[in-house]
């Protein structure tokens, strides 16, 4: 059984549509990243997924069972964009307090505020006041916030925006060990690279509809861009382009779209040499998520 | 460059609806309350308005009643010579006496009360001294009715004496002690208190302090909102009327707590007479404290950024407390500026402190003042739940 399943979802603001039947569903101790432009409808999905939207038709059912909206769900963590915390309480009276709204008390609530403050690296800094923090420590409250209780699916918007590389690397080791216990996580994020790096699949959302959805290849498969991109570094600038390769953006590269490297690629590398050209580095790379998300969605401006 | 400042500036007033209206609706509406209040036609200090004083004619001569006439007919005063109005609703048939003229300036009827002892009538314009004096009973918290009463008496009290046979020993007295009627004043509260005023200003200050105050909590919704906590708080399973209940409670205590310190200090340095009224002092402070903490939930929820809201508060707060008597006792109002400010809770407070400080008068007098603040609590809290729906699922 899906742990979240979302049927024909739809959902407008006056004029404006902000979900057009979007359906997806979501695996046990799955990662699936949500991806799409500015005013897709991600936020507006994660919203109703929280019951913090009321849907015009379709249905979000956890487990099967259909989710009312503003009735609570404590299967479900939300992991919200913005750092909510209480800056002048600390990280541990916030954990405390996010701990209670969402159902704990007594010793069970003391056993997971002590294991959140362990499981973000902030044991240390338990007793400081949440102002005082950095960006990453508090992205990484955040986080903690949202899954204390123990929920299982946890949402997930844009939950490394805005920190360092190294704080990014530790709020996915903090993921990973959520779903080595089970848990299953809905991400959205506009770094494609992360999507592509961390994600078993990926939805991308356009106009309020999933426009594609899958692993990397397959979203590769459903952009229609299965062919492999050659880029040749070469020794200097070629004053004529050889026939099947297009000039790289950078001065003395070449590139070209090929579809079986066994066969093209030998073809391609000798007519370089026919221009008396020496190819110093040579590159061959499946389209990037960044490829299939521009040609699933287009280079329009959306806001 | 520093024009280009000036017109960027200008450019961004003209596109703010909110700011214009603090800008120049504000101070506007500011200045006609004021004005009201202050000038035309809207205190008791100015010759529209006129001060009511009980009036006890024990004498019952003809000089009295002539007095008593002229007192009447003086365009700054309203002489009430019946007791009120029986418990229902009926006018009393009564005489009205002494014992209840005093009352009635106890209660806050009248501001003052005028007594004509036996034999004042034959001391009108006698000038000698020496004669039985009337006796003008005031309610110090109203430091200008007496002073108007005592001074309106000696014009009617020269009125009644030309037209009664003239005057007598003119020239034997100092100028400066010459009166047609001398009285003695007497007020019937407060006379043992260092500062009797105390009690008044506390609880004005304390309303107004506290409307503030929660007006300014309640802001925390807004940063709330802001900040994405209250997005949290609403995906949890506690939903918006827990919420409120929260915030509401929390204000409450909070303004509690604010009114107790102030008159902590009013009785430690001021030397209000706190503990001397403290059942009366804790229930208008829990229900005044409710009041304003469920005032500020409704312009918090009102308003969409801190910048609206503490223009409002400004406003709103500001106006309700010039005509509910915070800035300017409201006794010293004119009737109908007082009736108007009934609108407010803050005036129903400030009535309250005054019944338990002033007026000394039993617990179960302060029913309407209680019953009408929390009225308005049920009110405000029932409008911030309303107004709060726009943070529900949309």
């Amino acid at each position: 059984m899906a742990v979240l399943e979302i049927r024909d979802a739809r959902k407008s603001f006056g004029a404006t549509r902000a979900l057009a039947g979007l359906s997806l569903s979501l695996g046990e101790g799955e990662l699936l990243g949500l991806l799409g432009p500015n005013g897709a409808g991600k936020t507006t999905l994660i919203r109703a997924i929280a019951g913090r939207v009321r849907l015009d038709g379709g249905t979000v059912a956890l487990y099967g069972r259909t989710l009312e909206p503003e009735k609570p769900r404590p299967d479900l963590g939300v992991v919200p964009q913005e750092n909510a915390l209480y800056p002048l309480l600390t990280a541990r009276e916030n954990l405390e307090t996010f701990g209670q709204l969402n159902g704990l008390d007594g010793k069970r609530l003391r056993e997971r505020v002590a294991w959140a403050l362990e499981w973000s690296g902030l044991a240390e800094r338990a007793m400081s006041p949440v102002r005082t923090f950095s960006g990453g420590m508090k992205r990484r409250l955040n986080l903690a916030c949202g899954v204390l209780h123990e929920p299982k699916l946890v949402l997930l918007d844009e939950p490394t925006v805005g920190v360092d590389p190294q704080s990014r690397e530790s709020i996915y080791d903090m993921l990973g060990a959520l779903r080595a216990r089970g848990t299953s996580l809905l991400l959205t994020t506009h770094y494609l690279e992360e999507a592509e790096a961390r994600c078993e699949r990926i939805v991308v959302v356009d106009h309020g509809r999933a426009v594609a959805a899958g692993t990397l290849v397959e979203l590769v498969e459903q952009a229609k861009l299965t062919g492999r991109r050659v880029r040749l570094s070469l020794d200097r600038t070629p004053e004529r382009v050889p026939a099947g390769f297009a000039r790289g953006e950078d001065a003395g590269t070449l590139t070209a779209t090929i579809n079986d490297v066994g066969r093209e690629l030998p073809g391609l590398l000798a007519r370089v040499q026919a221009e008396g050209l020496a190819v110093r580095d040579l590159e061959v790379r499946t389209a990037s998520l960044q490829a299939v998300f521009l040609a699933l969605t287009g280079k329009e401006l959306r806001e | 460059m520093i024009a280009l400042i000036v017109r960027n500036s200008w450019t961004q007033l003209r596109r703010d609806r909110a700011a214009q209206i603090l800008a120049f609706v504000v101070p506007i509406a500011f200045f006609s309350i004021f004005a009201v209040i202050f000038g035309g036609g809207g205190n008791r200090m100015n010759s529209m308005s006129r001060v009511a004083v009980a009036v006890v004619d024990e004498d019952q001569t003809e000089k009295s009643r002539a007095l008593v006439a002229a007192l009447s007919a003086d365009s700054g005063l309203r002489v009430v010579t019946a007791p009120p109005a029986r418990a229902d609703g009926k006018p009393s048939t009564d005489p009205l006496t002494r014992a209840t003229a005093e009352q009635m300036v106890k209660r806050g009827d009248v501001p003052s009360a005028l007594i004509l002892p036996a034999g004042t009538g034959a001391s009108i314009g006698s000038f000698t001294g020496g004669g039985v004096k009337a006796l003008v009973v005031v309610d110090p918290s109203d430091p200008v009715a007496g002073r108007m009463v005592g001074g309106l008496l000696q014009r009617a009290a020269l009125r009644a004496a030309a037209a009664g046979g003239g005057f007598m020993g003119l020239a034997t007295r100092d100028p400066d002690e010459m009166l047609p009627l001398e009285f003695e004043q007497h007020a019937v509260l407060g006379e043992k208190r260092e500062s009797p005023m105390v009690a008044f200003y506390a609880a004005g200050i304390a309303v107004m302090f506290i409307m503030f105050s929660a007006a300014g909590a309640g802001g925390a919704l807004i940063e709330e909102t802001e900040s994405g906590t209250l997005e949290r708080v609403l995906t949890s399973g506690l939903g918006m009327t827990g919420l409120l209940l929260g915030k509401w409670l929390y204000l409450t205590t909070l303004a509690c707590a604010q009114i107790a310190v102030m008159f902590v200090w009013g009785m430690l340095v001021f030397k209000l007479p706190l503990l001397e009224h403290l059942p009366g002092f804790l229930i208008m402070t829990v229900v005044t404290a409710a009041a304003a903490a469920a005032f500020g939930l409704v312009l918090a929820t009102l308003s969409r950024t801190r910048q609206q809201l503490a223009g409002l508060a400004n406003l709103i707060v500001l106006s309700l407390n010039a005509i509910g008597g915070s800035m300017f006792p409201r006794f010293l109002m004119s009737d109908t500026l007082q009736r108007i400010s009934l609108i407010g809770f803050n005036a129903w407070a400030l009535d309250g402190y005054l019944k338990v400080f002033w007026r000394q008068e039993p617990l179960s007098a302060l029913a309407p003042q209680v019953g009408a603040i929390l009225g308005f609590t049920a009110l405000f809290l029932l409008l911030a739940r309303r107004l709060a729906r726009r943070w529900e699922a949309a």
